[in-house]
């Protein structure tokens, strides 16, 4: 008698011995890690240890270059995509210091943004701005940054809420969040973290880098990974991000 | 945010046509095969000058007054404080060139060819769904004109100049270069020999008109030269918006533009005055525009600088009486190989004048944006104002962009200031919105529009529409930006 069950359509993201390099310097040399749909990931790691260079060649930032290894989402190669495919595949990087676009008004961007990664819903203009304002709300950005530019003249702290409402509205299916809380203070850190968390389903994966362990005090991983010198030195669980709080990174040897 | 919704709802439309138009460059640098009647043949001399006269008919004080018009263009220098101008072709142009004879009021009466020519660019339907009038022009002589006969009824005369200085003599000869003298420059007094065509437009006291009436200029003939001449009049407490839109083939051989529009803004009155010119990279295009504004009247100018080998425009401001005021939009698209040497002109003859100069310029690959301006307050013109801002927009490392500001300030009491920034489209911004689904190209018109913004939504927005196409189309070619 077979016993079947529901093909999973869970997102999985696997890395697989990322190699790259900027500017001819090589700094991730042979990444491994695997994120899936209901997973919370934390990537911590001393300064350069390449944490953020993880980030932007997940998203395919040009300046990077893959110099070996793999990136796939449910299966499909997306090493050598283009970013706007990657995203249009549904991944999403909160930027640890999201750019200024002057003149590209917020809401327009974010609309645009829907449209492509989205184009099966045919959600109406109006509709998708009231969705927006609830989100707004949520994360404690006013309704008047609807009409302002894309992180212009915003603050650390407005830039990460929006890196934050970007992620609802656009609903990726792995997120990372690269320092999402550096700028932000105890209260703005609250009100960003529950609305991670409220996003936080069996069909979202999340990569958590931090260099500290704050926001891991808001949004509990289940999977703690230690990058060192561009690998990752120590997988553990909760109690590693513990013990890195208590004695720091100098007794991870490289791996 | 009701308002911000519909803006948003254009906005949104906007890119979807960007996305979906299918417009390439040879929609309008296709020529037809039209040929001409009539033609001077090429250089320019007393007798081609005569020539053009005898063509026209015209008073003898108009022969005169091309005949030392001629005297002084051949007297003057080649400008050299500008741009390249070796490439115009003096001796090659073919100064006057006239299709069939005809000047119809309706377009079933233009012939075919040339009406195809003008319903392909969009012509007649515009005028239909837009415009109080219209007056299209084929290298050098009108072809068409009409005014709805409301306006008409109420005083309005809007014709091409020809037609004017034989109906309305009097009227046109008040205005005719007293603004623009042939002396001005070498282009302008090569446009008093050698003028044909244009557009006069005057606006009786009091009337105003919601909306725009439009001149299209359409060059078909290589190597020719179009030297038109606009004069618009807005009498005193009368309102208008004037707007002209050029296009040409593209050729081997140059060929060369060189308007003249003067506009009197009479007492009380406001006037627009708004070009998109998108001349093909074989033309040179050298117009002067000035205004004469009176006092507690209102000028505009709204530019669209996109095509052409060369451009140099300076729209100028005469601010002569109490309270005039002035303001400049100019938006420059320096395309690769192409110069564009612009900028604005405001002289502050009396008290409570202002005004206010934005310029806005794009370069690509290799293009090379200029701004040059003049700001003069005279001594008396007191607590007379004036604001200019010049952004530039680089797109890519080749590409230049210079400001060069020229201020005469003789009255203490006046203020004035100047602002410049220069920003590049760079990784760091397309990534940033391509890593949220944008595409490349997506994402670069949405920061060339977002740079436009200001200007934008000061243009019609049909106008606005096919700006967008045709920067995105300058883009576009480029394939990878940044």
């Amino acid at each position: 008698m077979h016993h079947f069950r529901k093909v999973p359509t869970l997102p999985e993201l696997a890395i697989r011995e990322l190699s790259a390099s900027v500017e001819n310097k090589q700094i991730l040399k042979g990444v491994n890690l695997t994120v899936r749909g209901g997973e919370i990931h934390a990537l911590m790691g001393p300064n350069g240890a390449g944490k953020s260079t993880l980030g932007n060649v997940l998203i395919g930032h040009p300046n990077y270059r893959v110099t070996g290894g793999t990136i796939e989402l449910n299966g499909i190669d997306l090493t050598h995509k283009t970013p706007e495919e990657r995203a249009r595949a549904g991944l999403f990087l909160a930027f640890q210091s999201p750019v200024a676009v002057v003149g590209v008004k917020l809401s327009t961007f974010l609309r645009t943004a829907y449209r492509q990664v989205h184009p099966e819903d045919k959600v109406s203009l109006q509709q998708f701005y009231d969705r927006m304002k609830v989100h707004m709300k949520r994360v404690g950005l006013d309704e008047s940054f609807m009409s302002r530019s894309v992180n212009d003249g915003f603050s650390g702290g407005e830039r990460k809420r929006f890196e934050i409402l970007q992620m609802v509205m656009l609903r990726p299916k792995i997120v990372i969040l690269d320092e999402i809380d550096s700028g932000l203070d105890v209260d703005a850190l609250k009100l960003v973290a529950d609305e991670i968390s409220e996003y936080y389903n069996d069909e979202v994966g999340f990569l958590i880098i931090t260099h500290y362990q704050r926001i891991l005090k808001n949004i509990t991983p289940q999977f703690v990974h230690i990058l060192k010198d561009g690998r990752v030195a120590v997988d553990g669980n909760r109690d590693l991000s513990l013990r890195i709080e208590e004695e720091g990174y100098d007794w991870i040897k490289n791996a | 945010m009701e308002s911000e919704y519909s803006k948003d709802a254009e906005m949104e439309k906007l890119l979807e046509d960007l996305r979906t138009s299918g417009i390439r460059k040879e929609d309008w640098e296709f020529h037809d095969s039209h040929k001409p009647t009539y033609s001077t043949g090429i250089g320019i001399n007393r007798k081609v000058v005569e020539e053009i006269s005898d063509i026209k008919n015209e008073p003898d004080w108009m022969r005169r007054f091309r005949l030392k018009s001629l005297e002084i263009f051949l007297a003057k220098p080649v400008p050299t404080w500008g741009p390249d101008l070796s490439g115009i072709d003096w001796e090659n142009t073919n100064y006057y060139t006239r299709p069939d004879e005809v000047n119809a009021n309706k377009w079933e009466d233009v012939p075919d060819e040339i009406k195809d020519t003008f319903t392909k660019l969009g012509v007649p339907e515009m005028e239909q769904k837009y415009l109080a009038g219209s007056v299209a022009q084929y290298d050098s002589e009108g072809v068409y004109h009409n005014l709805k006969k409301v306006w008409e009824d109420k005083g309005v005369v809007f014709m091409d100049l020809d037609s004017a200085i034989r109906e309305h003599s009097d009227l046109v000869k008040d205005y005719f270069c007293r603004a623009v003298p042939a002396t001005d420059n070498k282009f302008a007094a090569l446009n008093g020999a050698a003028w044909s065509g244009g557009s006069f437009l005057y606006v009786p006291k009091g009337v105003h008109i919601d909306m725009p009436l439009q001149t299209y200029f359409r060059m078909n003939g290589e190597a020719t030269g179009q030297f038109e001449h606009t004069i618009v009049v807005a009498d005193e407490g009368s309102k208008v918006h004037y707007i002209e839109g050029c296009t040409a083939p593209k050729y081997d051989r140059n060929s060369l533009h060189s308007a003249i529009v003067e506009i009197y803004v009479k007492k009380n009155a406001q006037a627009r005055y708004t070009s998109v010119q998108n001349w093909s990279k074989s033309v040179y295009n050298m117009p002067t525009k000035r205004a004469w504004v009176d006092e507690n009247a209102k000028m505009e100018w709204v530019g669209g600088s996109l095509g052409s080998k060369v451009t140099m425009l300076y729209p100028s401001s005469y601010l002569r009486g109490p309270y005039a005021s002035a303001h400049n939009l100019n938006v420059s698209l320096a395309g690769p190989g192409t110069v564009k040497d612009t900028g604005a002109k405001a002289l502050h003859l009396a008290p409570y004048t202002s005004s206010r100069i934005v310029a806005k310029s794009i370069s690509i690959e290799d293009g090379k944006a200029i701004y040059r301006g003049l700001l003069r307050m005279n001594k008396g013109a007191i607590h007379s104002k004036s604001h200019v801002q010049c952004d530039a927009l680089l797109i890519n490392d080749k590409s230049q962009s210079f400001t060069y500001p020229h201020d005469e300030i003789y009255e203490p009491t006046a203020t004035f200031g100047h602002e410049a920034t220069v920003g590049r489209i760079g990784t760091e911004e397309l990534t940033y919105l391509r890593s949220r689904g944008l595409s490349e190209d997506e994402a670069s018109s949405m920061i060339v529009l977002g740079f436009l913004d200001d200007v934008m939504k000061e243009i019609p927005m049909e106008f606005a529409v096919e700006m967008n196409r045709l920067i995105k189309l300058e883009m576009g070619k480029l394939g990878a930006v940044g």
